[in-house]
């Protein structure tokens, strides 16, 4: 696949997991935007995982610890043939499987996680018992910026370089924003660099919408051996959507019928733009 | 005999415990210990030394004490994850919610030192909370063992368990309540001693008080019969009902608050089940916990021989509606 075939992947992804969410009236739309990019790239790029191997012990795992933003996973799990899309017609329905946050009922997803702060220390055992059995699998999970404020993330990280889990990729989805403003204001979180450098980790910064960039940063973990990799992608809440980009109330906020019909009018003349 | 030289004739659950996981590991060598530096007061030095590889130590951080764990299951760890009780069930209860009991991961949940067992250290050590709040969170098993016997196999029992499991106890010696070849089974309840007068349901470090009631009151001519309800969950709903059919009174006992224990579990079973009979929680009331040792401690609220032959008798003394 090339890059511009990852690209056009992505606008497709941002389309559909907005349908869902208009049609289930629910759903985390400004981080599922945020997060897509790195999902494409994981999912059709670096992780070694499938439905066929969904339970080898060898597999890679990912772990998405912003649970919240489930819609990006569900659609990138479907294009990946985990489960038929149609399947998620069936969002946050009564009953249905497809819940608003990752649970193991549905084959790919490794933990059920939502309540933030939980994917990381997960990984880190995950991530042990790889090193532990000499198996070669990579970890990686995926955390919220608003979610650094949990503090179990920072036992974890020390957890994580103690062990010299370099096995182990962190990835934060770099948005600037949660539910009720900008991380800046809320609890400030800079320099996360420093911070995380601190914590014995080797950091990256990458821009978290530009696939070739992600791809590249992904592919060459760990960055310093003995080392867990921490990721931090600079992202736009609601990418690809103008009135929904860096604005927090599209946290969860549903797209009215003109809005989301704006909304996929301006992903698709983008698609058009790259097919182009 | 006083509660105190009873209780203090045999070993600690604690050490049980220990050398029963040290057996365990070094039969499988995917078991593992993980502590938030309670290797010493989880007496797991010794298997520190002797498995190295088989510890893993993530520092005082119960919450990744918790997460770790289940990650590691998650591999096909077979994993105790070991804590004083009142901070793995306070501290890290999101995570035991979630990341072990809804995503099923079943990581064996060692709460040591539990109830009172920190005596004079008072309420930020005490777990008298556990028992409910992990009666009300779905999918785990609750194993409270009473004397040395029910701590190995409960240990064993856990070991071989597909689910999460939550097993709580104390560092006091405990004496043996089981004849040889008394069968353990999770979910069933041990008789300890059979009688038609009062019926304690006792559990954990509880029962020898219980049983040493009983053996009191057979001197005035009331006959007691004592169960170690060491699984909390399922509960035993069978020995609970037919305790109160055969007895003229029941008295739950637990070192553990009044408020979603032993004692109202079977208040529950009991009521729903359209019994009624003289009825007694003997628990912690809804107050701040006096101090002092475990024995003064749970003798202040009438967990002693004493105290629950005294309870037994007023019991006796109602009338049955
Ligand atoms: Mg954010």
């Amino acid at each position: 696949m090339t890059d511009t075939a990852l690209i056009m992947k992505s606008i497709e992804y941002r389309i559909r997991l907005l349908g869902y969410i208009k049609k289930a009236n629910a759903g985390h739309t400004g981080g599922s935007l945020s997060c897509v990019d790195i999902l494409n790239v994981l999912y059709n790029r670096i992780l070694n995982i499938s439905p066929q191997t969904a339970d080898d012990p060898d597999r890679d795992r990912y772990v998405q610890s912003k649970g919240h933003s489930v819609e990006a996973l569900y659609v990138v799990l479907a294009d990946r043939g985990f489960f038929p899309e149609s399947d998620l017609e069936t969002l946050c329905r009564f009953k249905s499987p497809y819940v608003g946050h990752p649970t193991r009922k549905i084959k790919g997803i490794e933990q059920n996680t939502g309540a933030l702060g939980h994917g990381l220390a997960f990984s880190v055992g995950a991530a042990l018992a790889g090193k532990m059995d000499g198996r070669s699998y990579g970890v990686f999970t995926l955390l919220g910026d608003g979610e650094l404020a949990e503090g179990s993330n920072w036992e974890s990280m020390l957890t994580a370089a103690h062990y010299r889990l370099d096995n182990l990729t962190a990835i934060v989805d770099r948005n600037q924003l949660q539910i009720s403003g900008r991380t800046e204001d809320i609890c400030a979180l800079e320099s996360l660099y420093d911070k995380f450098t601190a914590f014995g980790w080797s950091v990256r910064s990458v821009d978290g919408h530009d696939v070739t960039a992600l791809k590249s940063v992904l592919c060459s973990t760990p960055f310093t051996q003995g080392k867990p990799s921490m990721v931090i992608a600079n992202t736009v809440k609601g990418k690809g959507v103008q009135f929904m980009e860096n604005i927090a109330k599209w946290h969860h906020g549903v797209p009215t019928d003109e809005q989301f019909t704006l909304a996929i009018s301006q992903l698709k003349s983008r698609l058009q733009e790259v097919l182009v | 005999m006083s509660a105190d030289s009873a209780v203090q004739t045999g070993r600690a659950n604690l050490d049980v415990f220990s050398e029963t996981l040290l057996e365990l590991a070094k039969a499988d060598k995917n078991v593992l210990a993980v502590t938030s530096d309670s290797r010493g007061s989880a007496k797991l030095a010794n298997f520190a030394k002797a498995l190295p590889e088989q510890i893993v130590e993530v520092g005082i951080a119960e919450q990744n004490l918790v997460g770790v764990a289940a990650g590691l299951a998650s591999a096909g760890k077979i994993v105790f994850a070991v804590s004083p009780g009142s901070f793995l069930t306070a501290r890290a209860l999101e995570q035991i919610k979630n990341d072990i009991c809804y995503s099923d991961r079943p990581v064996k949940l060692i709460a040591i030192s539990s109830g009172v067992s920190y005596g004079a250290l008072g309420s930020t050590h005490h777990s008298l909370h556990d028992l409910a709040v992990m009666r009300a969170i779905h999918n785990c098993t609750i194993i409270v063992p009473a004397d040395n016997f029910e701590t190995a196999e409960s240990v064993k029992a856990a070991a071989a368990m597909s689910h999460p499991v939550f097993i709580r106890f104390g560092k006091r010696a405990m004496p043996d309540l089981h004849k040889p070849g008394a069968r353990f089974l999770v979910g069933q309840a041990l008789l300890v001693r059979d009688g038609c007068g009062i019926a304690f349901i006792a559990t954990g470090e509880t029962v020898i008080h219980a049983l040493m009631a009983a053996q009191a009151l057979e001197r005035e001519g009331i006959t007691a019969r004592v169960l170690s309800m060491h699984t909390i969950k399922p509960l035993d709903d069978q020995a609970v009902l037919q305790a109160a059919r055969d007895c003229k009174a029941v008295v739950t006992v637990e070192e553990h608050s009044c408020a979603g224990g032993l004692g109202e579990a079977c208040a529950s079973v009991l009521l729903q089940a359209g019994i009624s009979v003289p009825f007694k929680i003997v628990g912690f009331p809804d107050e701040e916990t006096v101090t002092g040792t475990q024995l003064e401690i749970m003798a202040y609220y009438g967990i002693s021989p004493e105290g629950l032959a005294r309870t037994a008798k007023s019991m006796l003394n109602r009338k049955r509606s």
